[in-house]
């Protein structure tokens, strides 16, 4: 993703990710990051905590409004506030995707 | 602060994360011009959503019989939001269909409108399915160039992408 704002910020228009890889939109030399400590397919925070939510959207907009430099970096202080162990659990598809399970035939994953 | 940005993620996926290669280096900066309380807001979702009704799904049987392969269509997700449907195969859909909002926020953008933070919610916002596989060219020749038309024939002033 951080590529694709990337090439949108190229075309003149100001962009923000709000991503619970901060790390990795660094790597990829995004314009402007919000980090979120938060389990994937949740960057805005849990389902129906329009307060957590609309924390988290206001962050990103004043990091879009605001950062005054190229690679700024804001993380929010959030708790998850599910179990890790079952936050990290619940995230995950059904099955393992098509190329996870393409890695695991090729021993290509880490034990 | 800095959060951990492997906590949920599962360990043996680490090394995949940890040295990316970037396709760019440079400092792409187009600065933030407006008010803020005068700006138009677009959103974008790597969560492969579209619209049920009105839209094709994202192609998830070409991923199946080719797992180095990922669509790199998009869609464009109208305001207000209808009803949704996902197209990922990396993620549980259960809490996104539970409450989109969780990765593409469209109802607090317009409390944020409705509380005169922004000037406007824009009317179009954008979805893509994040996993691309092993090359980005097909974002690069379909998704982003689409987008960008898009994006300046609605005057958006800023974009918030959420990758999932």
């Amino acid at each position: 993703m951080p590529v694709l704002a990337r090439w949108i910020e190229a075309a003149g228009i100001p962009t923000v990710v709000v991503t619970m890889m901060p790390d990795l939109a660094s790597a990829l030399f995004n314009p402007r990051t919000v980090g979120v400590e938060f389990p994937f397919g949740h960057p805005f925070g849990m389902p129906g905590d329009t307060a957590m939510q609309g924390r988290v959207l206001g962050e990103a907009l004043n990091v879009l409004a605001g950062a005054d430099r190229f690679g700024t970096r804001i993380d929010i202080d959030i708790e998850w506030p599910v179990p890790r162990k079952e936050a990290y659990k619940a995230w995950q598809p059904p099955e393992p995707s098509p190329i996870t399970q393409w890695w695991i035939e090729r021993n290509m994953l880490e034990r | 602060m800095k959060i951990d940005s492997y906590r949920f993620l599962p360990r043996s996926f680490r090394p995949i994360y940890e040295n990316p290669t970037p396709d760019g280096t440079d400092p792409v900066w187009a600065p933030f011009e407006k008010r803020l309380g005068s700006s138009r807001i677009a959103l974008l979702t790597s969560s492969g959503m579209y619209i049920e009704e009105s839209q094709e799904s994202f192609d998830l049987d070409r991923e199946r019989a080719e797992p180095t392969w990922g669509d790199p269509s998009f869609r464009v997700i109208p305001k207000p939001l209808d009803r949704i449907g996902l197209a990922h195969l990396h993620i549980s859909h259960d809490d996104i269909l539970a409450d989109p909002n969780i990765a593409l926020p469209i109802d607090r953008l317009v409390d944020a409108e409705e509380r005169r933070v922004i000037g406007e919610v824009a009317p179009r916002h954008y979805s893509v399915m994040g996993f691309q596989g092993a090359s980005l060219e097909g974002w690069r020749e379909i998704a982003a160039p689409g987008i960008i038309d898009l994006l300046h024939e609605d005057e958006v002033d800023g974009l918030i992408l959420a990758p999932v």
